[in-house]
């Protein structure tokens, strides 16, 4: 084996580590070995790797501090190829396979030469809080330029340029408890409620289940504590009502508890989930979780102390020393001194003596510690330094020595000599804080507790908080703390839980622990060394304290101010420090400052997890007509219209080279105008109206009279909101005395729909009507042009006679052998007949329509030509022409108003509004541009005089604007201010180019005025 | 995302399924024509924005389609009742612990049916 | 065809009478993307009712059941979220809402049964509408059929919470369908037309990994 190869700090014997299997990886570059059973962090620990990343602002090296989620500096980015990057992964959290590939993800050109270094140097007085919000404000339009640069000296990982070859999940889960953790606390509760028989999803990010057990040095039913975590965990996979997710990280805690967890399927097996009978399966996965109950037992986070120089990487805090010495084998260095300001901290000295290495001292805040812990180490014979602590932390790429003082923390003073001690490894301990993230994104505000000396959980009904998770650090007390409250999650659902007998716990006495967060220097904090408080973020001590000076006293101003606890951090080592530096700053309690809270996500989620199958071709549902296929088959380009594709033009291929749009939709136009031409109009809404008060329904629901439409008859009609403006349009037709048929356009189907039963269901509920929506049930077929009538008659038994089946008259018959309604309703302006027939048959219908159609030039034509047709027309379309600001007389519909009907229809009182009755309103109008050749922009804005100072009073826009092949010229439609009084004027559009058009207001239509062509 | 009780359902649904369609028991005026333009307005436009109880107008579009009313406390989030249209609601600023006689007629039928979500 | 001036509704038989093709709203599904052979390893097999006869009725409850009950030979489930089969299992009654029932029969039973529920309804106050060219019904069995439901609804389709006899309408993807469980083994999709296809691929995909197959 090569030098590289070796683990010098992996021990021969110990940890939850596969000793036989060996994985290779690469970091920054560089291979190593590791074992199955490792993380990344482990690994890099047992090769000796110190630095892992360079910081955020400072460019400092950094080594690994922690464990697990709260590891704020080990952030690499994964992956071998382009497709397979993933950043912001913690060391600590992913599992070691073979072939792993990592890189840090800050510095540059590397973590040991880091040019931004330079800036961190001499950045240290430069680079107050607060720095980019003063340096780079000024003048606001560089900041992207900054940006740019800041971001590449920081470096946030990167997404991959390329197509992620994974595919991610989510899977809708119901329970009636979800327990987060399988701690102690967490395996008690999931134990008491499943054998009660509820609904049980027992989850935990780490790759094993067990927590705090899985390292612990006690011993449960006097066996070692893993051992009952797995034989809970055994026991808990048999039964049919518990679900276990490993690796599964409760990211967010939203409304109503419905929680989202987040799981990694494959990712402890490779870069990319490993192919299983030729399928690859999910590789991460969100599970929604809605819970009846939450037992939240996500035990608590160790805080650090916070002292000078306390970022060097060989700064750790004092329970990792002990996860990685029991759990993975490795002794993270040779000389250990460790800081504490409790008792249960001890146990990192104690591993790390057992592992064979040195304990060159505990320094112990407290004057005289005394409980079981320490008198072991005392027992054998470890230094321990007592009324001290670490107040600085000496070397550069790694710990060298550890300055250690005696030090009174209430008065925040250094009363004694400092005594410089040789080490490579300081652990340090200042409590532990309980994990509240969860339980704070429910919007509960946590509370202080002073024997704990950290926050626990405010619970809003229904969450509950087990073990550590509130306080209850000892373990006997977390075992039965997560069953009682399991007990109390199911009764309050109604259900019984069974009491478990908890395993025997040897009692142990602890000692108080003081209060200690940040230690004092000889130097005040401004001008002593960096004593860091957020590692990720790089917020110091002394950047809180000159917060807190310039006047920023709210927790969460100061929160903003310095970054501290941002991003993918979420403050998990550093807040409470932060807050105590805060509140001695302001000279106030911690409960007094009060604490930020935290947001989802707790850790950062892959997008891939969180869009699971939302993506690509199934990103969002594509509505399709019972033609498409026939339209895919003959080419058509499509147009999104909410959800449905319709086909937008046709575009032919003539001797080799296909049409433009412009030239597909101009032969299409003339088509329809001078034979004839067909029309998939079957996404538009029809809704079936039945009930013997359903015409009086209709007077009131549409601005126009419905009293005396006969069966057999069509009509147009305008449907308002209360305040007088349009919302929809459409024709209805009556299909016998109580039975209507109503169309409404396409987009606006759903929405009509619910319009009608609000109505109905909330103003008129004596009104005997109902609504079924038939849009999917019926295809629409609009076959229109000259030659329609000809066309049709050849394959339909209905009377066409122009005198026995007039405009806007249906009527019912067979077409092509399939028993259809054909609506005599134009608009295009031409001769035309929508024939609707059930769905299922109108493929057959559309096709011997073609195979008649050959010799009258049946042309299909799609949306874009069926709006040049009725903008020619000056047919308007609900949501183009009008936005919610336009009334029927706005859009010169008086004749669609039926003011002397006897109800008060909706719409009708605010018509009457001194607002709607001004007489500069917008209003609808035609242009013509002066240029022929000129189309406007639709959206552009109207200008009466174009000469006017900037800003121009701007007195309208183009709502709809085309060539008409019919007229050899571009027009528009558009509302001007008291347009309909302007007619003949000129009017300007200044464009963004410099140019200005001329155009003159003309009326709305601007083909067959007397609308002749449709009555033939 | 909430967890809404259709009184129509009569069983808790996803938030998915809903439409929120603002405040409830907002009537419209009876006689239109005899409001003043003051009193059209108010109608139209101004609605209460309660920190608290408020009872709000929702419809169960993906289901039933019917319309129904929620009280929900605008700080917690917390839904006190769902009812069904021309019912009254029992929870209300006045009476944030229920209506006295109500309540208690209430809670004799059955709870779990009237409670709505309570998280 | 109907008699649409004589009476107060429009009674319509919408099917021919020829022997027209008719297609399937998964008919362009099937070409476009497929139908993976059922195998060994199929641990859902999706099947179409294909072509069924679909209509909605509206009205009262106590006044359609006796209607119902008279021409169909079942009662109308009464009760939110459930769903009532005849004998044969061929015709089923689904609540949709106080006053919306869907009834589903083998198709071209839907216009005869249109027409004697309308003579049995007399002059009551109802509707009926026939939706059969806008929707279609697929069945999902096999062991991994519910985890698929879970993949795709966010409604509890737990045994417990969801037994057979159920049927609710929902979410289902970013679409809507109603889903219900006639037997212990089978799960019924009514899907609208429009959204078929969109849900047949996601129901492929979904199923991908559970060796999905389409009878034919």
């Amino acid at each position: 084996m090569s030098q590289s190869l070796k683990q010098p700090n992996r021990l021969r014997e110990g940890g939850r580590i596969d000793r036989a299997r060996t994985l290779s990886f690469t970091f920054n570059g560089k291979r190593y070995q590791g074992h199955a059973g490792d993380t990344l962090a482990s690994a890099l620990l047992a090769n000796g790797v110190d630095i892992v990343n360079r910081s955020f602002k400072y460019s400092r090296p950094r080594g690994i501090v922690a464990a697990g989620a709260e590891e704020p500096n080990a952030l690499v980015q994964l992956g071998s190829t382009e497709a397979a990057q993933v950043p912001n992964v913690r060391a600590t959290q992913q599992a070691l396979f073979d072939g792993l590939t990592a890189q840090s993800t800050n510095g540059w050109p590397n973590v040991q030469r880091d040019v931004m270094s330079l800036v961190g140097k001499l950045g240290g007085r430069f680079m107050p809080p607060g720095f980019y919000y003063k340096t780079f404000m000024a003048p606001a339009s560089m900041w992207m330029t900054y940006e740019k640069y800041i971001r590449k000296g920081a470096g946030l990982g990167r997404s991959p340029m390329e197509r992620d070859p994974d595919s991610y999940d989510h899977l809708n889960q119901h329970c009636d408890l979800l327990v987060v953790g399988a701690g102690p606390a967490g395996l008690a509760a999931a134990l008491t409620a499943a054998r009660g028989g509820g609904r049980v999803i027992l989850c935990d990010e780490q790759e094993e289940m067990g927590g705090s057990l899985l390292d612990s040095r006690e011993l449960l039913d006097h066996q070692p504590a893993a051992r009952w975590a797995e034989q809970v965990v055994t026991e808990l996979a048999g039964l049919d009502n518990v679900t276990l997710l490993p690796r599964t990280t409760a990211n967010g805690y939203h409304d109503h508890h419905f929680v989202t967890l987040h799981e990694r399927c494959t990712e402890h097996l490779g870069e990319t989930a490993p192919t299983v009978d030729g399928y690859r399966p999910t590789r991460s996965r969100m599970h929604r979780v809605r819970a009846g109950q939450v037992l939240l037992a996500t035990g608590a986070h160790e805080r650090p102390l916070v002292y000078a120089g306390n970022d060097v990487p060989g700064n750790l805090v004092a329970g990792a020393v002990s996860t990685y010495i029991r759990r993975y084998g490795v002794v993270p260095g040779e000389k250990l001194v460790l800081s504490v300001s409790n008792d249960h901290a001890y146990r990192a000295a104690l591993d790390w003596d057992e592992a064979g290495r040195e304990v060159v001292a505990i320094v112990d805040a407290r004057r005289h510690p005394d409980g079981e812990l320490v008198e072991q180490a005392r027992a054998r014979g470890i230094r321990i330094i007592e009324g001290s602590a670490v107040i600085e932390a000496k070397g550069d790429k790694r710990v060298s020595a550890a300055r250690v003082a005696t030090i009174d923390a209430e008065a925040f003073t250094v009363t004694g000599q400092a005594e410089t001690l040789a080490c490579d490894t300081i652990a340090s301990s200042g409590g532990y804080s309980p994990v509240i993230h969860l339980a704070s994104h429910t919007g509960a505000r946590p509370t202080w507790n002073d024997e704990i000396l950290g926050f626990v959980p405010s619970l809003v009904k229904g969450v509950h908080a087990a073990g550590s998770a509130r306080g209850l650090h000892d373990l006997a007390e977390g075992l039965a703390d997560g069953s009682a409250a399991a007990a109390r999650a199911l009764a309050a659902l109604g259900l019984s839980a069974e009491a478990i007998t908890l395993p025997q716990v040897d009692a142990r006495r602890e000692g108080t622990a003081c209060a200690l967060y940040q230690v004092p220097h000889e130097k005040p904090t401004l001008r002593a060394p960096k004593q860091f408080v957020d590692l990720q973020n790089d917020v110091t001590a002394a950047a809180i304290e000159l917060a807190t000076r310039e006047g920023f006293e709210s927790i969460e101003h100061v929160k903003r101010y310095t970054a501290m606890g941002f991003g993918t951090d979420q403050g998990k080592l550093g807040n409470i420090n932060g807050m105590a530096i805060a509140a001695r700053c302001l000279g106030k309690s911690i409960p007094e400052v009060g604490t930020t809270v935290f947001r989802p996500n707790y850790t950062p989620v892959t997008f891939g997890a969180i869009v699971g199958r939302h993506c690509r071709e199934l990103f969002d549902p594509e509505r399709y007509t019972a033609l498409h296929q026939w339209h895919v088959e003959h080419g058509a380009e499509f147009e999104d219209v909410g959800q449905w594709k319709r086909p937008w033009y046709f575009p032919r291929t003539i001797d080799g080279k296909k049409e433009s749009m412009d030239e597909a939709v101009a032969r299409e136009c003339l088509a329809v105008r001078e034979k004839v031409g067909i029309l998939d109009a079957s996404t538009l809404g029809k809704i079936d109206i039945q009930g013997p008060d359903a015409r009086e329904f209709l007077g009131r629901i549409y601005t126009n009279k419905w009293a005396k439409l006969a069966p057999g008859r069509a009509r147009y009609g305008l449907m308002c909101k209360d305040d007088g403006m349009l919302m929809d349009d459409g024709t209805t037709s009556c299909l016998a005395e109580n039975h209507f048929l109503m169309t409404t356009t396409t987009g606006g189907a759903a929405g009509v729909m619910e319009w009608l039963e609000l109505w109905h269901q909330t103003e008129w509920p004596e009104l005997d009507v109902t609504f079924t929506s038939v849009t999917d049930h019926w295809a629409t077929m609009t076959v229109t042009g000259p030659e329609a009538r000809k066309l049709l008659a050849e394959i339909t038994d209905i009377d066409l006679d122009r005198d026995s089946f007039k405009f806007m008259d249906w009527r019912e018959g067979r077409v092509a052998d399939v028993p259809a309604r054909v609506f005599r309703i134009s608009f295009t302006g031409e001769l035309a007949y929508e024939i609707n027939v059930q769905a299922n048959y109108a493929m057959h219908v559309w096709k011997t329509l073609f195979a008649h159609g050959e010799k009258y030039g049946l042309t299909p034509y799609g949306t874009e030509t069926m709006h040049v047709l009725r903008a020619e027309k000056g047919f308007i379309i609900a949501g183009q022409d009008t936005d919610g600001s336009v009334t029927p007389e706005d859009l010169g519909m008086q004749w669609a108003v039926g003011y002397d009907k006897p109800n008060s229809w909706v719409g009708k009182r605010a018509l009457s509004r001194s607002d709607t009755r001004r007489a500069d309103r917008k209003q609808l109008v035609g242009l013509r541009p002066k240029d022929p050749k000129v189309v406007l922009e639709e959206g552009a804005q109207i200008v009466f005089d174009p000469d006017h100072a900037i800003p121009m009073p701007m007195v309208g826009h183009v709502t709809s604007s085309y060539y008409s092949p019919t007229l050899g010229s571009g027009f528009a439609l558009a509302v001007v201010k008291g347009g309909q009084s302007r007619m003949g004027e000129t009017v300007y559009l200044p464009m963004a180019d410099g140019k200005t058009h001329a155009a003159e207001i003309v009326g709305t239509i601007f083909v067959d005025p007397k609308g002749e062509r449709q009555n033939v | 995302m909430f967890l809404i009780y259709c009184p129509y359902c009569e069983e808790h649904r996803e938030e998915e399924e809903f439409h929120p369609k603002g405040q409830a028991h907002i009537a419209r005026p009876a006689d239109p024509e005899a409001c003043s333009d003051e009193q059209w307005g108010d109608y139209l436009f101004f609605r209460d924005n309660p920190r608290g109880i408020h009872h709000e107008l929702w419809v169960h579009a993906v289901g039933c389609r019917k319309f129904f009313n929620i009280t929900r406390n605008t700080v917690s989030y917390e839904i006190l009742e769902t009812y069904r249209m021309g019912e009254q609601p029992r929870f209300t600023a006045e009476y944030p612990e229920g209506k006295p006689a109500e309540a208690a007629a209430a809670r004799a039928e059955e709870v779990e049916r009237q409670e709505g979500v309570k998280a | 065809m109907s008699e649409q001036t004589a009476s107060w509704y429009n009674l319509y038989d919408a099917r021919p009478q020829a022997e027209v093709p008719a297609e399937s709203p998964l008919a362009w599904s099937y070409q476009h993307s497929g139908r993976p052979s059922v195998g060994e390893k199929s641990r859902v097999v999706l099947r179409e009712r294909a072509l069924a006869g679909h209509l909605i009725l509206r009205g009262g409850a106590i006044v359609l059941d006796e209607a119902v009950r008279q021409v169909l030979g079942v009662g109308l489930p009464g009760r939110p979220n459930t769903l009532t089969l005849d004998e044969s299992g061929e015709r089923s009654i689904q609540w949709l809402s106080p006053d919306e029932w869907l009834v589903i029969v083998p198709g071209g039973e839907e216009f005869a049964l249109e027409k004697r529920l309308r003579e049995a309804l007399g002059d009551a106050h109802y509707a009926i509408v026939n939706a059969s060219g806008g929707q279609t019904l697929i069945e999902l069995s096999g062991d991994k059929a519910r985890e698929l439901l879970m993949k795709s609804t966010p409604y509890d389709v737990h045994p417990e919470a969801f037994p057979v006899g159920k049927g609710v309408t929902t979410v289902f993807a970013k679409a809507n369908l109603i889903l219900r469980r006639p037997t212990e083994e089978r799960w019924e999709l009514v899907l609208r037309r429009s959204f078929a296809d969109y849900l047949y691929r996601w129901i492929l995909d979904a199923g991908a990994e559970y060796a999905i197959g389409v009878e034919e």
